[in-house]
């Protein structure tokens, strides 16, 4: 495909936006340039014919990490008394943008380099009748490549767990993240209940869809816990406590679904095989688990560990 | 001239962007712009990978990349989100968004360790 004006106009746009959100001076200005970014890239990702990517980069790469971002930045303030310290280390900077031109043009060089494509692509599609799910993606996610989702879970867990263990010990045990408390009859109070039944909806729908056409347990469950951090944020629910046992099976059931799957198919052949016959549920099977489980995990990565109930 | 393909655009875009979100990690002193560049170089390096696999497009685009690349956004917000808990923990303690040795006072001299 030869790119035309929107692809040059896109590109950059996406520079622009990310020289903004890296050289802007006031890191909440930086915050807010890197959520545009993150959309702007999304649609990079269209535009490459990659509408799975595009859509876990706007959900996570994008919102997300955005809020992410945001939270973080408002309890930093919080906690500093001193002065900020300059944003940028004075002296350094010549020498260290002459080693950043030197590394894009390095992998600018490997690129063009790159020797001729040879894709996989006539092997997915030689293999998807097997693959229990006709959108190519979510076949690779979930059979072809299955070990690299398996552990991508286990990785979610594993960052929730770091997480947790810098929560302060007299608050251990109690509400992740500090209580929300907005306005009755506010923007966000009446936003918190509108949105929900929509992003249910979508969430679901997505799962759903993802066998056949783009979407998936990722793309989906990051709108289920969107949906759940608005509720919160808008202060119509509390966040669970993480000693809370609902909650903790929540967050495991989907890596241990899908680990004792991959173990039985130990039975039918080797590990994490599933049978051509039965494939189709059963990656729906493990679709719905891991689905609740990278829902919970990922709203309580934005909630952050419990912090009591301190002064606000 | 030939005009440029998709792929090579967005290829180019993406060295670029590993090379901006780099000089941010190594030149911001505070922590959460140096957590908000890595990012930029992690999206930098996957629009650099998608690219590549799209250079065919008469093949269409090539499902492994793309899953490996949602894999790989997933497990970028997990580090980002263990990090950005870090420097929180690390303000609440040490009063600072910046690590020790970055930190300089008006004079230019170190801190004392």
């Amino acid at each position: 495909m030869i790119a035309s004006l929107f692809d040059l106009t896109l590109c950059l746009l996406i520079l622009a936006v990310a020289g903004a959100a890296v050289f802007g001076r006031a890191a909440f200005m930086a915050v807010v340039f890197f959520i545009v970014y993150g959309i702007l890239i999304a649609i990079a990702w269209l535009r490459l014919g990659a509408i799975d990517v595009a859509l876990a980069e706007a959900a996570i790469g994008a919102g997300l990490t955005g809020v992410l971002l945001l939270a973080a930045l408002s309890r930093i303030m919080r906690n500093i008394d001193a002065p900020e310290p300059a944003p940028v280390l004075e002296g350094k900077t010549i020498a260290t943008g002459l080693a950043s031109l030197v590394v894009t043009a390095l992998v600018a060089h490997a690129f063009l380099t790159l020797p001729e494509p040879r894709g996989l692509q006539s092997r997915v599609t030689a293999n998807l009748a097997d693959a229990g799910a006709e959108n190519p993606v979510t076949a690779v996610l979930l059979n072809f490549r299955g070990w690299d989702t398996l552990l991508e879970s286990i990785v979610l867990l594993a960052a929730l767990l770091g997480v947790w263990t810098l929560a302060r010990d007299d608050a251990w045990s109690g509400r992740a993240g500090l209580r929300h408390v907005t306005r009755p009859g506010g923007v966000l109070a009446q936003f918190g209940r509108i949105l929900p039944p929509i992003g249910l909806l979508v969430g679901i729908y997505l799962v759903w869809a993802g066998s056949k056409q783009p979407g998936g347990a990722f793309q989906g469950g990051t709108v289920l816990a969107a949906v759940w951090i608005v509720t919160i944020m808008a202060g119509l629910m509390q966040a669970p406590r993480v000693a809370d046992r609902a909650l903790r099976a929540a967050l495991v059931i989907g890596p241990v679904i899908f680990l004792a799957l991959a173990v039985a198919g130990v039975f039918a052949g080797a590990f994490l095989v599933f049978p051509p016959a039965h494939a189709g549920w059963l990656i729906l099977a493990v679709e719905a688990v891991l689905t609740l489980s990278i829902a919970a995990t990922l709203a309580m990565l934005i909630f952050g560990p419990p912090e009591g109930e301190e002064k606000r | 001239m030939i005009a440029p393909s998709a792929s090579l655009l967005y290829g180019l875009c993406g060295a670029v962007l590993i090379g901006l979100g780099l000089y941010g990690f190594v030149a911001h002193r505070r922590l959460i712009r140096r957590v908000l560049a890595f990012n930029v170089i992690g999206s930098g390096i996957f629009l650099l990978f998608g690219a590549s696999a799209y250079r065919d497009p008469a093949a269409g685009a090539d499902p492994v990349p793309q899953a490996m690349i949602i894999t790989g956004i997933v497990v970028a917000l997990a580090a980002t989100a263990l990090a950005l808990a870090l420097i929180v923990a690390h303000a609440r303690l040490a009063q600072s968004g910046a690590l020790p040795e970055d930190e300089t006072h008006e004079d230019g001299s170190e801190d004392a360790p």
